[in-house]
């Protein structure tokens, strides 16, 4: 792995920590109120401290599980995959866009 | 005893297990039923050791499925059900039966400049390091490596990635990172923090189970990779 | 088949960090797949409350909440085991990384447990 994405994805996964411990609180929290999709949109409508919050997520995920797979990818993938470094780098920045779009797309449809 | 149960690595990577029965013995280690073999059964078998006393690091094979200095590994400790199976040190090429080429492990070494770089020249005083030094003492927690090539057949980065520099290249940059009187510390910093370098070690602490000096690879590791953080937060390595 | 196959070399795979080193690999690889799909169901919320009020309803069946709970667990493992691992590659070597990497664990199942039985 190049030292740069190495970097990249420590330094997403200082940020993730914190949030991923708070969103296990949240789904614990909804999950034992039984709240209903309407309960829960009616508080993340029009919230900017939850649109802040999993769109900080959404997209330290999207990069975080993009440099991830990749690695697996260049360990466990097939060889012409594996040895290729340009396309290991294509694959960690589609997919990072990806999950980072349509994540976006998903604290959209909830927050606004 | 019961003889014991033998198979032994034959030929090279296209080869196979032959089974033999050896004699046990108090007290034998898995060299000595090596060293039976060869001397009693099959003149043509082949395979390394040198000092048969754990220092020379030349004897090790893979033993039931694991690497181990086999002068050094009692065979009552690593028996299954009477039988051993002795094979050559994995992620390494066979050359023949149980020697490896183990060029490409001591290349690494080169690779993370594992050579030490003098400041000083005989005219110049020796240089004063106390031992409670925590440089010294973490020099000294890698420094007892015998090349012996078990950390890196027990790496399943060594495997899994073809350019990785490896449990003992890596520990020794460590070891020379932390010597005071070293004047390549930038140049080999910059050499482990190549892809294939500190990195992409997993933190498995295979290595470290199985070192039979007892070393700790991974916590060498560790702290390289530490340093290079520190180094590329403060901007000197890219 | 060549004889290969049966050079038994990696008896190191039985020991407890490399396990946890691939049940970090599984965990992690498991929520990289669970994300799109989770992703695209709050997008049915664009669309309309009630469609995923509709998914909601279909998620409270006890097989897609055993699946969820695996999924906590995915997520409380490899955070228990990402901290453990960027506690040691930013502030150096610290003994007892078997007991820590356990311990992660047996929290990250204990999170699961509790998931599956508060839902
Ligand atoms: S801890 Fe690092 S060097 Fe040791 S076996 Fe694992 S990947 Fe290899
Ligand atoms: S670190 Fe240990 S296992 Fe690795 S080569 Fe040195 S002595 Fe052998
Ligand atoms: S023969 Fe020298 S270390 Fe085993």
């Amino acid at each position: 792995m190049s030292f740069r994405l190495y970097h990249l994805q420590r330094a997403t996964a200082l940020v993730l920590a914190p949030l991923v411990l708070a969103h296990l609180f949240v789904i614990f929290y909804a999950t034992s109120k039984g709240l209903s999709a309407a309960s829960i949109l009616s508080r993340t409508r029009g919230s900017d401290g939850w649109a802040a919050f999993y769109g900080l997520f959404v997209l330290a995920a999207a990069i975080h599980g993009a440099i991830g797979l990749r690695n697996v990818l260049a360990e466990w993938g097939p060889a012409p995959l594996a040895r290729n470094p340009r396309a290991l780098e294509a694959i960690v920045w589609t997919l990072a866009l990806a999950l980072g779009a349509l994540g976006l797309r998903a604290v959209y449809a909830v927050v606004a | 005893m019961k003889n014991l149960i033998v198979s032994i690595w034959r030929g090279r990577e296209d080869g196979r297990f032959v089974t033999y029965e050896a004699p046990r013995n108090e007290s034998q280690t898995v060299l000595d039923i090596v060293t039976y073999i060869q001397r009693e059964v099959d003149p043509t078998l082949s395979y390394r050791f040198a000092c048969r006393v754990g220092v020379c690091g030349s004897c090790a094979m893979t033993v039931n499925g694991r690497p181990r200095w086999t002068c050094r590994t009692h065979v009552s400790k690593v028996v299954e059900d009477n039988r051993l199976q002795i094979g050559p040190l994995a992620n390494l090429p066979v050359i023949k039966d149980l020697a490896t080429d183990m060029t490409r492990f001591f290349e690494r070494w080169q690779d993370a400049k594992g050579a030490f770089a003098p400041t000083a020249t005989r005219a110049d005083p020796i240089a004063a390091i106390k031992p409670e030094d925590a440089r010294r003492q973490a020099v000294d927690a890698g420094i007892e490596c015998i090349n012996c090539g078990v950390c890196w057949s027990a790496c399943d980065t060594v495997r899994w990635n073809a350019d990785y520099l490896g449990p003992a290249a890596l520990n020794r940059a460590w070891t020379l990172q932390n010597d005071a009187r070293d004047g390549a510390a930038k140049e080999r910093l910059s050499a482990v923090a190549q892809k294939g370098g500190c990195q992409a070690c997993h933190s498995h602490q295979s290595c470290e189970r199985h070192c039979p000096q007892g070393l700790n690879p991974t916590a060498s590791i560790a702290g390289l990779k530490k340093m290079s953080l520190s180094a590329y937060l403060r901007g000197e390595l890219k | 088949m060549s004889a290969l196959a049966d050079r038994r070399e990696t008896g190191y795979r039985r020991d407890a960090l490399w396990i946890a080193a691939l049940v970090h690999r599984l965990s992690g690889v498991a929520l990289a797949l669970f994300l799109p799909l989770h992703f695209l169901v709050l997008g049915l919320a664009i669309r309309s409350d009630a469609s995923l009020d509709s998914f909601l309803g279909w998620a409270r069946q006890p097989l897609v909440k055993c699946a969820e709970a695996g999924v906590v667990f995915c997520l409380a493992v490899h955070l228990a085991g990402g901290l453990r691992v960027l506690m040691l590659e930013t502030r150096g070597w610290r003994p007892g990384q078997r007991n820590l990497a356990i311990a992660g664990v047996l929290v990250a199942a204990l999170a699961g447990a509790a998931y599956l039985i508060g839902a």
